[in-house]
């Protein structure tokens, strides 16, 4: 790659989300003003070639693609009455960068409207606010691509008909909205972190997108203390990402893991982060997550960490949002507290609960305690239900030798179908 | 202001509807103003028992479309953009079920007299 297309490339990845929320301003129409910024970018190459890389990457190329846009607004004009977007008043906005305000957050809050399904949210947010190509977001979730490009197509239809608002939410609404805009970067991370099936465990691409997304609405809203807690959350999980797998691709378990190889810059920004939130009132559910994550990464092993803690930050964290997957995941930390039996007390009564009939990592968490506890042919008609359930070829590899052991370990007699 | 239907969803039968979510409707076009919204027209559907369906021509007892949550009433309402309509929507007494908002293509129904 030559230095200009490298230019043009990290303002792509840096400038896209500003460019394109400065035009959909002038196009009022999201088709529109993607088309002008996609122009812009081309033209960003040539010209960029002959006189160099602007000061201002993000300025330069806002400035081309409203002329792209207006031109081509003035040509069809006559031709067409759209349904614009609904603009909220320009009156009184902070202006920055030559005086083109920075719609970021509105890019980000339309995209993640709770009135579009969660996965049109996704992509949406994926397509417009970062930059990716519909056929890489439809490989990332593992679709055709006009099955992807339907169904952002749609979602932006039902944002011009319904008439969703091109607009920062009003304060009274705003911590719905946050933590609607944050589950979809959460999702995104997980997606990315670990795949639902397919061969490799991580596609690096969504969860470093969905870091600069944490990273982005930190800085655009660093007064909201869940945006720092997720930040936060995705920082830890991102400092242990080169460790999850060994050497053959197996997965590992946190007590195997070599935590000299974690990323202790990571681990330390996302303390900061962690600790501030914390000290500025009562914690949400990404602070909380964080907090336990981080205490994890903090451990010098996985014996040596403060287990009793992290019971403690999972009960507030089920007392503020009662998932039956946070109950599983506390039903560990109670093991590690209490001892493997207090914690298959929990997670039988989960079983009995059934909303987590079907989730893979129910009978694997059982049949690990149930191999602490030393009742192994139990264990393996616990190992062989996850089995049944994982379609990742990672995991299925990593329970496959999990029941091996815990097989080899039952009593004589005593044998697999 | 652009207009939405608001479809009401109930489980329960119109006939047997509390009398405190029969009030309740009665005061709906006030709220709605209140909150700066207007409500063009409004009516209640009698029990899909009482529905007749027409599908190619063949005529048959009962609602087209079985579902749990019998559509009960539709009313018409005038909000600025989907937050807006979606605020109002959630005044509609309900005693069990819901309602769908949609908006309306390109004509406005006017107020029968």
């Amino acid at each position: 790659m030559s230095s200009i297309e490298q230019a043009v490339a990290d303002a792509h990845r840096r400038e896209w989300a500003y460019v394109l929320a400065a035009t959909v301003r002038v196009t009022r129409d999201l088709d529109a003003a993607e088309e002008a910024v996609q122009d812009a970018y081309v033209q960003a190459l040539r010209t960029w070639a002959r006189d160099g890389v602007p000061a201002r990457p993000g300025a330069w190329l806002t400035t081309v693609a409203r002329r792209v846009a207006l031109n081509a607004l003035r040509r069809r004009q006559t031709l067409e009455a759209k349904l614009p977007l609904l603009l909220e008043p320009a009156a009184a906005e902070p202006a920055e960068d030559g005086g083109i305000p920075d719609d970021r957050l509105r890019l980000v809050f339309t995209c993640c409207h709770p009135a579009l399904a969660a996965e049109a949210q996704v992509a949406l947010t994926l397509r417009l606010v970062c930059g990716v190509p519909t056929a890489d977001i439809a490989r990332a979730f593992l679709v055709a691509e006009p099955t992807m490009a339907a169904r952002i197509t749609r979602a932006k239809k039902k944002i011009a008909t319904a008439r969703i608002r091109y607009a920062v939410p009003a304060p009274n609404e705003l911590p719905e909205r946050v933590d609607a805009v944050l589950t979809v970067i959460h999702l995104l991370y997980a997606t990315g972190h670990t795949a639902g099936s397919g061969d490799t465990l991580q596609r690096d691409e969504l969860t470093g997108r969905a870091l600069d997304l944490a990273r982005l609405l930190h800085a655009l809203l660093p007064a909201e203390r869940e945006v720092a807690g997720l930040l936060a959350l995705l920082l830890v999980h991102h400092a242990r990402r080169d460790t999850r797998t060994g050497t053959d691709g197996r997965l590992l378990r946190l007590a195997e893991q070599d935590r000299s190889r974690w990323d202790g810059a990571l681990i330390a920004e996302s303390d900061q982060l962690i600790v501030a939130a914390l000290r500025a009132g009562p914690p949400g559910r990404f602070t909380l997550q964080a907090a336990i994550a981080a205490l994890h990464a903090q451990a010098p092993s996985y014996a040596e960490t403060d287990w009793p803690q992290i019971r403690t930050l999972y009960d507030e964290l089920l007392r503020i949002w009662p998932s039956p997957v946070v109950a599983l995941n506390r039903a560990v930390a109670v093991s590690m507290v209490d001892g493997p039996q207090a914690g298959l007390d929990e997670i039988d009564a989960l079983e009995r609960d059934g909303r987590l009939a079907g989730y893979r990592y129910l009978p694997a968490t059982k049949a690990e305690l149930l191999h602490r506890l030393g009742r192994d042919s139990e264990a393996v008609v616990a190992y062989q239900a996850a089995l049944a359930l994982a379609d990742n070829a990672t995991e299925h590899e990593f329970l496959t030798e999990r029941l091996r052991s815990a097989t080899d370990s039952a009593q004589p007699g005593t044998r697999v179908p | 202001m652009p207009q939405y239907a608001v479809l009401i969803y109930e489980r329960v039968p119109p006939e047997e509807l509390p009398a405190e979510v029969m009030r309740a409707h009665e005061q709906l076009p006030s709220r709605i103003a209140e909150l700066g919204g207007r409500e063009v027209a409004g009516m209640g559907l009698a029990p899909d028992s009482t529905a007749t369906s027409i599908r190619g021509g063949v005529v048959t007892d009962g609602p087209f479309i079985e579902t749990k949550e019998v559509l009960a009433g539709v009313f018409v309402i005038e909000a600025r953009d989907l937050d807006h309509a979606l605020a109002l929507a959630k005044l509609t007494p309900i005693a069990d079920g819901g309602v769908e908002v949609r908006p309306l293509v390109g004509f406005e129904v006017t107020e029968s007299g």
